[in-house]
């Protein structure tokens, strides 16, 4: 029989929701993956209140990080208003009292992403945990996981390296949109999580310590600050990213703060008609308020 | 002429392996399944030389282990004991004291290797150019368009369609599967290839020519080849030397000609008059 009275308040759960024990044991793989970048450490990831596949790996991450000081920002794919991020910042603010949350990327001192880097380059002061589906990179071309350790062990890439080649003869370029496998520092190449290509180059010598979790995958790992991160390419094929030019060859803007410099969303208005808008709700806005502040400067 | 491979006292042992297991097998015994432990001796002290340019014949009936002591140099076994060296240029490399990464290297780099069957040595779900794409990027050549052209100089070179460059393997004929196996093998230039059965189940015409091919390769880059057959037909036509092996012992070897001309142990000799 349960003695134990009911707890209803917040004040029932651990700061941070997981147990110290396993918290003490992702901030281990989170120091084994920030030593060697890129590298998937594994670790035991543990049940959360929400279904494997909602970000559980990045959230793991960010509880394990999160002190009473921090300034949390929860991103899904650019915006912070999405069910995903709304729920996952309602459940740290739950159960992380102290903790400050912002939709403000300057202000963040943590970050959780779901698919999307922040447009603002982020500094030295700040972490950012992606939310990862699948952590190998090599998992399209190798069913065994046993054979895939030892081809990460060899820095043995060249069947990727086909799929890019294949690419290149049926569509003239190479055609993958998100997931694009990046080598870092010279030896793991990395599923980088489903970010845009457009993202892919801000991995590259960040300021900022990029984290990586994949919860139903039970892998952990990292690209350190100042880490060289390069996406697999041909010398004569390099990498490129997103160019959001229309048929006349013009720069598509933004269709509400006019930002021409931004990785754009395409949707459908109410009259049929395609329309583009930032996919990062905070840089719109930022940039919102600067073409304000400039009328009201020249008015 | 220069050595370019010194194999000696070969072995591999499938099983755990008894102190009984060599002198209850071999030709005398008339098994190469050992009666205390039931280990097989699949070879056993086998040695031999290869010199550059020169095609080396290993011939034997089915489970004799003719191929598994290509299987063994080519990395795809380890050997039980012996040794081997691989004589590259300047350097010289002791084939089972490398480590997995040297032995990757070597084999991507260095050796060639064809399969009796091409699902072995051919990945059936990329291109044909994609399959020779792979060889080339494991040898660390990064170009896409230096790619593109050494795959369709090879696949010209080994007689397959260029119209048939970006088609999957699955869908081309025995014989094509094997050029491009062939194709793929000489992918890197590598002074050594092993031919494991190349022609074995291929019709008549199409064996000749592809034996034609191989012949004309080893002419123009004067590579070493080890060919593991039982075809006495490809022995002849091929090989320079050759050696016999039953039950993983080598029980004749020579000078090809005298060994089909004039052979010396009994089985050698029911085998050279059992020739249709």
């Amino acid at each position: 029989m349960n003695t134990l009275p009911p707890k209803t308040d917040a004040s029932a759960y651990n700061f941070g929701f997981l147990d110290e024990y396993a918290k003490k044991e992702i901030r281990r793989a989170i120091l084994k993956a920030v030593a060697i970048p890129g590298y998937q450490v594994p670790y035991a990831s543990r049940e959360m209140p929400m279904g494997r596949g909602f970000g559980t790996g990045g959230l793991q991450l960010t509880l394990s990080l999160i002190g009473p000081d921090e300034v949390v920002k929860v991103i899904d794919q650019g915006s912070d208003d999405s069910v995903n991020a709304v729920n996952l910042r309602q459940f740290i603010e739950m159960t992380c009292p102290g903790v400050s949350t912002t939709t403000r990327t300057v202000e963040a001192t943590l970050i959780q992403s779901r698919h999307r880097i922040p447009e603002h380059t982020l500094s030295a002061a700040q972490i950012i945990v992606l939310q990862v589906p699948y952590p190998d990179p090599l998992v399209v071309v190798e069913p065994s996981e046993d054979k895939r350790k030892t081809m990460h062990g060899e820095a043995d890439y060249s069947r990727l390296l086909v799929k890019l080649y294949e690419d290149i003869v049926k569509f003239d370029e190479i055609t993958l949109s998100h997931r694009y496998p990046t080598r870092i520092n010279d030896h793991y190449v990395i599923d980088p999580s489903p970010i845009p290509r457009w993202d892919v180059p801000k991995i590259n010598n960040s300021e900022a310590l990029i984290l990586f979790g994949a919860g139903r995958e039970k892998k952990i790992y990292a690209v350190p600050p100042h880490t060289k991160a390069e996406p697999l390419a041909f010398t004569d094929v390099p990498f490129r990213v997103e160019h959001f030019h229309d048929a006349t060859g013009n720069r598509r803007t933004c269709s509400r703060c006019g930002c021409d410099g931004s990785f754009l969303d395409e949707f459908t208005n109410d009259a049929g008609a395609k329309v583009y808008q930032c996919s990062d709700s905070d840089w719109c806005d930022e940039m919102l308020l600067q073409v304000k502040s400039w009328r009201e400067v020249s008015a | 002429m220069n050595k370019i491979l010194e194999v000696r006292n070969l072995s591999r042992i499938y099983g755990k392996g008894c102190a009984l297991c060599i002198e209850s097998t071999g030709p005398e015994a008339d098994t190469n399944l050992c009666p205390h432990c039931g280990s097989v001796v699949a070879v056993h002290d086998v040695s031999f030389d290869l010199f550059e340019g020169e095609i080396l014949g290993v011939m034997g009936e089915s489970g004799s282990g003719k191929s598994t002591v290509v299987k063994n140099l080519y990395f795809d076994q380890a050997a039980t004991s012996g040794q081997a060296i691989f004589y590259d240029a300047a350097r010289q490399y002791d084939l089972f004291s490398l480590n997995s990464a040297q032995q990757r290297w070597l084999r991507n780099h260095r050796f060639g290797m064809v399969y009796q069957n091409p699902h072995l040595g051919l990945n059936f779900n990329i291109t044909a150019g994609g399959n020779i794409a792979e060889r080339l990027l494991m040898s660390d050549l990064m170009d896409y368009g230096a790619i593109r052209d050494r795959a369709k100089t090879l696949l010209a070179r080994t007689e397959v369609l260029l119209s048939r460059v970006d088609d999957l393997p699955k869908h081309f004929s025995g014989g094509m599967q094997q050029r491009v196996q062939i194709a793929k093998a000489l992918a890197t230039q590598p002074p050594l290839l092993f031919l494991d059965e190349v022609t074995t189940g291929l019709d008549l015409s199409v064996q000749a020519r592809i034996l034609d091919l191989i012949l004309e390769i080893q002419q123009e880059l004067k590579t070493a080849m080890v060919v593991v057959t039982h075809d006495l037909g490809v022995i002849r036509l091929l090989t320079g030397r050759a050696i016999v092996m039953k039950y993983g012992r080598v029980i004749e070897s020579g000078l090809t000609d005298q060994i089909l001309e004039d052979p010396q142990h009994a089985y050698t000799q029911r085998l050279v008059a059992s020739v249709l």
